[in-house]
């Protein structure tokens, strides 16, 4: 099958990839790029594991294809922290115990992190609407809405 | 034995503190690796499995020619490929890993494709002919119960002369409610890469709770020694029960791929194909009949408790066993029958789940109570009240263990107590009497949960500790990681053995090769065995370090005190690197395993009696709900909750067991519905038709608090209980509070029958229940029409 040359930026690189026409954004991540951050959960875009920002849009990564992404700007979960410094989502995950198993974090920092830039102060419930998209079978949610707003406050100072 | 009593904080990460998982940050960053995230080996193929579309059929004919031709496909193999046995029963015997002749369910593996990649495997499966002659398949417990059909002999817990006593007692009542299985779903799907190695040898890196399982499912399917095979698992996405007995097939598979190619051959189940594929939590159905006085004591109480236990056997008995041992809950009951009956059905088998039978043994007993309280138009937790377990007799359970640490009466008083319930109760009323459309219910339910493996045999653990001459720490032991924190518990409690600093211990993958012989990590006894073991082994290596140290300092080995890093004699000190150079140096040994197991414990499977808990963990949740009579639809409003967890290993990490396994359970019992079609085709087969709770769907108020000074009355680590399990119990409050709504709308006049999960359509249907029978009845509780 005739591979596609796509050029696009990833997490602040530029970078060149082959891709297969029905290969999805998820797979050229994890397959083509080896980076497993981000996770497949269902491959249908209903449980936001494979969360990434194309153009500053949350997308499921499984449900794009890897020919739709050249010259545009894609940031996962690799991206998010600054080196060894966290971002601050990142930290208060952690602090909070937000997190178990570990396979629906990088979706969920991913979705936190968007909707803090969409609404950088919101409401409990704004919080609860704004990760709907993503599942997490181990923690409640509980912790993580916790971790969500104690982390909008920490970033609006 | 007596274990250690307290421990220490004057080191870091002590067993007690508040601390996260220890691949938090690892989490956060992506940087984890999962089976799947491990890079790739050269030649590595993927697994395509090709199912039975069939429910029950006869396999005539297998024709793969055409398809061995594809591009990319290195073998195509089936039951008769299969170079030893083609069983990986866990319990019984002939549980095949490919349909052999005949699919028993719709989705059960007849074939795999090992291709270079899964697409390529996917399209070469395509070509493949099977030719089947469909049967007809039996799908409902009824169906099975008429042909007398089990996946083993039924058993039953038996107490004196129940029929005799609900014949005698004053008052009686009959009924039936049923409860739905649940597909775990691990965020993580199944999984399994499988590396030939020399000679025979085969290494599994597989997402299981039970690598024995997996090492042993491997050399029988193989046709090779137990030892030819090591598995490894760093870590799962998940599991819940899933990955116990059913991620031995998936590893079974592909190690066959791999042995016959001689390339590393890695399973994935895609979402979908692993909720068709791999089992879930059984479902019941449960006939009771309850004779008791006027106060509502009860005399004898019988539950006839069948289940659908799918195509083979699988672990259904030991679920059975847990439901026929937990369907008392926390109550005495004096005349008992409990059957249980595993119905082979042409379903995918039923298999462990989080609880194992036990939710859904107490929603069984939790419905007699209500019953009980509606036939005598008294409040319910009178009823429970006065059926609790206590003292002078009353504190034997139906399979003949005593109940020696009952705290449910305190627990759950202080429970109402703190959250108001009467005056929330009396809100409830208020709402109810201003609102037509909005129905309120509101619910307590309490929990007793006995701790161990039903079976004694299983309760053991086994550790492996070394001490390198730089005084770090190698940890190794039987239990696995899914996210639940186990690896962190146990290296606290290390870390408090010797007195170091955590960040000194490293936590290592688990594998066959160091702790063998292991049992699953189930049952929520992981931190009870294998953190007692690995104490004993740091404790042993202790010993042989401050016999070392006496030498040095000319003092008694008894006057070494390890404490602060650092090691005692007097007021002379050294550190603890610097005494294990010096135990080095002196010729002791710094490795040591460590064995545990579960003391005065016993089961008499053949009777089902027998005291077969170390302890009970108690807890206790009140649960506030809503429903809309026109839609059917309800929400949780809010939940209180109290748990006992002894003195918690880990507050922040069994915070986060209560609350994940009380959501988990919520939704077993509310929009986790799995559907059939008449053919025996699962049609929940993803998150799109398949709900598990999101984010909006918790309770708004959410309170989770952990019983403060209540240690394990048994010595177990550091008088910590158990946790994985017990909280999912809780839930059925969320369940109790939307019948309680439902039976507002009849005026409480009827005893409402709702089936679980309390689907809008459910709701709906029990209103119309209600409301059909209490306008035909003159109140019997008023006399009024």
């Amino acid at each position: 099958m005739t591979k596609h040359h796509i050029q696009t930026t990833l997490n602040g690189d530029e970078i060149d990839v082959l891709v297969e026409p029905a290969q999805s954004l998820l797979d050229v991540l994890r397959d083509e790029l080896h980076m497993t951050g981000t996770k497949e959960g269902c491959a249908t875009g209903d449980c936001g594991a494979c969360s990434v920002t194309i153009d500053g849009n949350l997308v499921c990564s499984c449900l794009v294809l890897g020919v739709e992404v050249g010259g545009r700007n894609i940031e996962t979960i690799e991206g998010m922290a600054n080196g060894d410094q966290l971002h601050p989502l990142q930290d208060k995950f952690i602090e909070h115990v937000a997190l178990q198993c570990g396979i629906c974090t990088p979706g969920l920092l991913i979705a936190a992190k968007h909707l803090l830039e969409e609404n950088p102060d919101p409401t409990e419930e704004e919080v609860r609407y704004g990760l709907a998209g993503n599942l997490c079978r181990c923690t409640g949610y509980q912790k993580v809405v916790e971790a969500v707003l104690d982390a909008a406050q920490v970033m609006q100072k | 034995m007596s274990g250690p009593e307290t421990a220490t904080s004057d080191i870091v990460g002590a067993a007690h503190a508040r601390l996260r998982h220890d691949s938090a940050v690892k989490h956060v960053t992506g940087d984890a690796v999962y089976v799947d995230d491990m890079p790739p080996l050269p030649g590595t193929l993927e697994i395509f499995p090709v199912v039975s579309p069939h429910a029950h059929a006869t396999i005539v004919s297998v024709d793969i020619a055409e398809a061995l031709r594809a591009p990319g496909v290195a073998g195509i193999f089936g039951a008769g490929d299969i170079p030893g046995k083609n069983d990986i029963a866990p319990i019984f015997s002939d549980e095949p890993i490919l349909a052999d002749g005949l699919a028993e369910y719709a989705g059960q593996p007849v074939l795999i494709v090992a291709a270079d990649t899964y697409d390529l495997g996917r399209d070469a499966a395509r070509l493949i002919d099977i030719g089947y002659e469909v049967l007809d398949p039996v799908l409902t417990i009824d169906e099975a119960l008429e042909k007398g059909q089990f996946t083993y002999p039924p058993h039953s817990v038996v107490r004196g002369d129940a029929e005799g006593a609900i014949e005698a007692a004053p008052r009686r009542v009959s009924g039936e409610v049923s409860c739905g299985g649940q597909d775990h779903f691990y965020l993580e799907s199944q999984v399994a890469l499988a590396v030939p190695g020399e000679d025979r040898d085969i290494t599994v890196h597989a997402s299981t709770q039970h690598p024995t399982e997996v090492q042993r499912g491997v050399a029988h399917v193989l046709g090779i020694e137990i030892n030819d095979v090591l598995v490894e698992v760093r870590r799962m996405g998940g599991a819940f029960g899933g990955k116990e007995t059913q991620a031995t097939g998936i590893a079974a598979l592909a190690a066959l791929a791999a042995a016959l190619t001689g390339r590393p051959a890695k399973l994935r189940l895609r979402r979908d194909d692993d909720m068709i594929v791999t089992g879930k939590r059984h479902d019941y159905r449960f006939r009771y009949e309850a004779g008791f006085g006027e106060d509502g004591r009860l005399e004898g109480v019988k539950i006839e408790m069948a289940t659908r236990s799918g195509n083979v056997a699988d672990c259904s008995s030991g679920v059975m066993a847990r439901a026929l041992c937990h369907a008392d809950n926390c109550y005495y009951l004096p005349h008992v029958r409990f059957d249980g009956l595993p119905c082979k059905t042409n379903t995918v088998s039923a298999t462990a789940f989080r609880g194992f039978g036990g939710p859904q043994g107490m929603l069984a007993i939790e419905t007699v109570i209500e019953h009980v309280a509606a036939e005598l138009g008294k409040p319910v937790d009178d009823i429970r009240r006065i059926n609790y377990y206590g003292d002078g007799g009353r504190n034997v359970t139906p399979y003949g263990q005593t109940v020696k640490d009952n705290i449910i009466v305190e627990l759950t008083e202080r429970l109402m107590r703190e959250v108001d319930f009467e005056g929330r109760a009396r809100a409830v009323d208020d709402f109810n009497a201003a609102n037509a459309t909005l129905k309120k219910g509101i619910a307590l339910m309490p929990v007793k949960f006995g701790i161990s493996f039903n079976l004694p045999t299983l309760n053991q653990g086994g550790a492996l500790v070394h001490v390198y001459t730089d005084g770090s720490v190698h940890l190794n032991h039987g239990g696995t990681e899914m996210g639940q924190g186990l690896f962190v518990k146990v290296a606290q409690v290390v870390a408090s053995t010797f007195q170091i600093d955590i960040d000194r211990i490293k936590i290592s993958s688990t594998r066959t090769d160091k702790v063998p012989n292991t049992s699953a990590t189930a049952a929520s006894s992981g931190s009870d065995i294998n953190g007692m073991a690995a104490h004993i082994a740091a404790t042993e290596i202790k010993q042989r370090m401050a016999r070392a140290a006496a030498d040095h300092f000319g003092v008694e080995t008894g006057s070494v005190e390890f404490r602060a890093n650092r090691v005692y004699a007097g007021n002379e000190s050294i550190s603890f690197a610097e005494c294990a150079h010096l135990a080095w140096r002196a010729r002791e040994s710094l490795s040591a395993t460590g064995f545990y197991r579960t003391p005065d414990i016993s089961w008499d499977a053949k009777t089902m009696t027998g005291s077969p808990f170390y302890y009970y963990t108690y807890g206790a949740c009140i649960a506030e709900a809503v429903i809309d009579t026109l839609t059917g639809e309800s929400r949780v409003l809010k939940a209180d909750i109290l748990q006992d967890v002894g003195n918690s290993l880990n507050p922040a990490i069994d915070m986060g067991q209560i609350e994940g396994a009380f959501v988990q359970g919520m939704g077993w019992l509310t929009s986790e519905e799995l559907v059939w079609d008449e053919d025996g085709h699962l049609k929940t087969h993803g998150p799109s038709t398949y709900k598990i709770p999101g984010s909006r769907d918790v309770p708004p108020e959410f309170n989770v608090h952990i019983l403060e000074d209540a240690p394990n009355m048994v010595p177990t680590i550091f008088r910590s209980k158990a946790i994985g399990e017990p909280p999912l119990m809780l839930a059925i409050s969320v369940w109790l509070a939307i019948r309680d709504a439902v039976a507002r709308t009849g005026g409480r006049k009827v005893f409402p029958r709702l089936d679980a999960p309390a689907t809008p359509e459910a709701i709906l249907m029990a209103i119309e229940d209600v409301r059909e029978r209490a306008n035909q009845l003159p109140s019997p509780l008023t006399g009024e029409g």
